[in-house]
């Protein structure tokens, strides 16, 4: 493989962020629609390789995620992280922890709100 | 200025030693095989990277400076890649790695509207150090979506040119061709950016700062179509409908077509029957080659109309939908959503469906989705099914309202939808413990326009690539079939030895048939299909049927013509065994047309579908495996069937 390759394989991208210690954290799987989130930990114990993925596609720790629609059955849902939208299985989806309760999210939605109208 | 097409392998363009090489690199969906398109027309080459699924496209793009070679990578994500496809794109830009080929420079594409997460990508590009020029796509979306992005500004930031361009703006593609010859000349970053996870954050946060980049605003009329079509009542019923709508195209919009083209090869062969007084080479012309070839293009308008329908999809961002909504039933089988797609084409003809597997991210599964397709029931088994439940069921037996014909034609289908999905999950259980998983994750991109372009290239595509390799194969074929069948020509003083009337040409035409290499060898195999209750005649017909399907049903009806010439009509169902011990007895009885019918359902008895496999695995290996693996299911089952029904008849 080449260089970058190598040195990119070697990421460590399971480093939780540090968030009140009171909050519960649940995987993004669980979270209900529309409801905003904030990144606080990939985890790489199930299958490293896919978390670095994850990592690439956005889903970084302290970012913003919603679960914006399930598909029927216990299907993927669609989650809108770094202003676009991305379809997990629910099993990848449980390597990543929320906290739907972050302070700066009621300021994020605020700021959300103004602009949209 | 024309270049040579090489055909065949995988090769790179032949160019002049010295032409510079370009490669486009970008994520899925950022607008990097339009760019391609518009940059190298129609004068894509399409081939396969060495010992790997995965599709190689490679272009001469004449700049004012002369030519230059791009070519498009498959897409990724990130550098660190997960799968056969972007393993490619890093093997590619190794510089370490002769084969394949690194590129002198680079093109990377990144869709305006997903800025955020594409520089992640552009940071990891950036450190492998070669010539880079960013393009930036879509501008024209982010513009109507009240984003904001300064592209000099972004220049700057990134320390690499960078090119904004705009859906359907022919002028930017223009300058770009220009850029493209000066690659030696284009800025490279003082530092190159980081790629460790704790700092390209950061970075990333900064460029779109310095860039006065603004977030687009959620796309509303994407929302509101989602709404509708990814809701879980209304998106199911919807998905029906687009599925229903899309097979009725393809079965009912070809058929006229298909009609023509088969009347006009018909009327060929009548020209030849007419006008060839030599009586062998008007045989060969008409019934080998013309038809030989006639069989093939009669696909032609299915799968050009098949991926029409799929580029349109595509285009929309509704192939993403339909495979969300699909995804969980897939996933039973091993398979993700994607697949649902490819085996649904399938339906229809195979060689679409194989080639549809193309828009599967993962090498593994396209092998499972390939191997899967032939077994879901085609339109080539429709005729043979036909002709077998005639001699099966009489037309007016009925349970009920249903007609059983009708219920027979319906098992059938089913029946080869499950050995479908049964094929995928062993396939991609088997390779799936070699390779790993594949997480599963799907842009959902918002929905777009399709652009004419990159339709009309996705059908030229495909239909080239049918037509160059398939006619040489199915000619071959045909032509070697029709040797068979009419080799020997016996010679008058054999036809007087045996007592035949050289003018009566059925009586003729069943001695050259009786004694022809096709029945030696139809002879020769009947140990190995009398357990399934086959003669020699049969067995003709199964072995014309290995080349395309449809041949059985005239193959059958040859032997027919030449077993009784005056009533060919009947002759089937009163053909008896000619020898051995059920000598006398009907041939086709309930057990025998039974065991056909499932023989095939599951044998893979078209040469075009294995070319087809070759040309996307690009291997043999993989067609002989589907060809060995599925004539053994069907004799197993055939044999069971002829077992199960001798039993119950």
């Amino acid at each position: 493989m080449s260089q970058i390759t190598a040195t990119l394989s070697q990421r460590q991208v399971d480093r939780p962020l540090d968030t009140d210690a009171d909050h519960t954290l649940r995987g993004m799987a669980e979270l209900h629609e529309g409801a905003p989130a904030v990144i606080v930990r990939v985890c790489d114990g199930p299958d490293a390789a896919c978390a670095r993925r994850l990592f690439d596609l956005g889903f970084v720790p302290g970012a913003r995620v919603e679960k914006v629609r399930r598909a029927p059955f216990g299907g993927p849902a669609v989650y809108r992280i770094a202003d676009y939208e991305i379809a997990l299985r629910p099993a990848q989806a449980l390597t990543i922890l929320v906290d739907t309760e972050a302070s700066d999210l009621t300021v994020e939605a605020e700021s959300a709100r103004s602009s949209a109208a | 200025m024309s270049h040579e097409h090489h055909g065949g392998g995988g090769g790179p363009v032949a160019v002049a030693e010295g032409t510079p090489r370009i490669a486009l690199v970008g994520s899925p969906n950022s607008g990097k095989s339009t760019l391609f398109n518009a940059l190298s027309g129609l004068h894509a080459k399409t081939g396969n990277y060495p010992g790997v699924t995965v599709a190689r496209y490679e272009g001469l793009v004449q700049t004012p400076a002369g030519p230059v070679v791009v070519e498009d990578l498959p897409g990724a994500y990130s550098l660190d890649p997960i799968s056969p496809d972007e393993q490619v794109v890093d093997d590619v830009l190794d510089p370490e790695r002769q084969i394949p080929a690194t590129p002198d420079a680079v093109l990377a594409t990144v869709d305006a509207t997903t800025l955020r997460r594409s520089l992640g990508l552009i940071a990891q590009v950036l450190s492998v150090g070669l010539p880079t020029t960013v393009v930036v796509t879509f501008t024209d979306e982010l513009a109507r979506r009240h984003g904001r992005l300064d592209l000099v500004a972004l220049e700057r930031a990134l320390g690499v040119p960078v090119r904004g361009i705009a859906a359907g703006d022919p002028r930017a593609v223009v300058e770009l061709r220009a850029h493209l010859n000066h690659t030696h000349h284009w800025d490279r970053p003082v530092i190159p950016p980081p790629t460790d996870p704790d700092e390209v954050s950061g970075w990333v946060s900064s460029v779109l700062e310095s860039a006065d980049y603004r977030v687009p605003d959620i796309d509303g009329r994407t929302q509101k179509i989602d709404g509708v079509l990814l809701h879980p009542v209304w998106g199911t019923i919807v998905f029906f409908v687009t599925m229903f709508l899309f097979f009725q195209v393809i079965f009912t919009v070809a058929a006229p077509v298909q009609g023509l083209v088969q009347s006009f090869f018909d009327w060929l062969a009548g020209l030849v029957q007419a006008y060839v007084p030599i009586g062998w080479l008007a045989g060969l012309l008409g019934q080998g080659i013309i038809g030989g070839v006639g069989s093939v293009l009669v696909f032609l308008p299915q799968i050009a109309l098949l991926f029409i329908v799929i580029s349109l999809l595509e285009g929309t961002g509704y192939m993403s939908r339909a495979a969300f909504l699909m995804d969980r039933v897939m996933a039973k089988v091993g398979l993700e959503g994607r697949a649902f797609v490819a085996l649904l084409s399938s339906l229809a003809c195979a060689i679409p469906g194989i080639m549809a597997t193309r828009s599967l991210p993962s090498a593994k599964d396209r092998l499972a989705t390939m191997l899967a397709a032939p077994l879901m029931t085609c339109s080539a088994r429709l005729p043979v099914y036909v002709m077998l439940i005639s001699l099966l069921v009489p037309s007016d037996v009925r349970f009920g309202p249903v007609g059983a014909q009708g219920a027979v034609m319906f098992l059938l289908y089913l029946g080869g939808a499950f050995a479908s999905m049964g094929t995928a999950w062993f396939f991609s259980r088997v390779t799936g413990r070699r390779q790993g998983q594949l997480p599963f994750y799907m842009e959902m991109p918002p929905y777009r326009m399709p652009r004419l372009a990159t339709v009309v290239h996705a059908v030229w595509d495909a239909c080239a690539a049918f037509l160059k390799k398939m006619s040489t194969v199915i000619l071959s074929a045909t032509v070697v079939m029709w040797l068979l069948l009419s080799l020997p020509m016996p010679s008058a003083a054999r036809l007087d030895a045996a007592g035949i009337n050289p003018a009566d040409s059925g009586a003729v035409a069943t001695y050259t048939l009786e004694h022809s290499a096709a029945a030696a060898v139809g002879k020769a195999i009947e140990p190995v299909f009398t357990p399934l209750g086959f003669d020699w005649r049969i067995n003709i017909g199964v072995i014309s049927s290995l080349t395309a399907r449809e041949t059985f049903v005239s193959t059958m009806g040859q032997v027919a013509a030449a077993s009784d010439p005056s009533n060919p009509g009947d002759a089937l169902t009163t053909m008896t065994v000619d020898h051995g011990p059920r000598a006398g007895e009907p041939l086709f009885t309930p057990p025998v047309v039974a065991s056909l019918m499932v023989f095939f359902l599951f044998a893979l008895q078209c040469m075009a579908t294995m070319a087809a496999m070759r040309r996307e695995t690009g291997t043999w290996k993989w067609p002989l495996i589907a060809w060995a693996y599925m004539f053994t299911l069907a004799w197993v089952m055939g044999f069971l069937t002829h077992l199960v029904v001798g039993a119950f008849v």
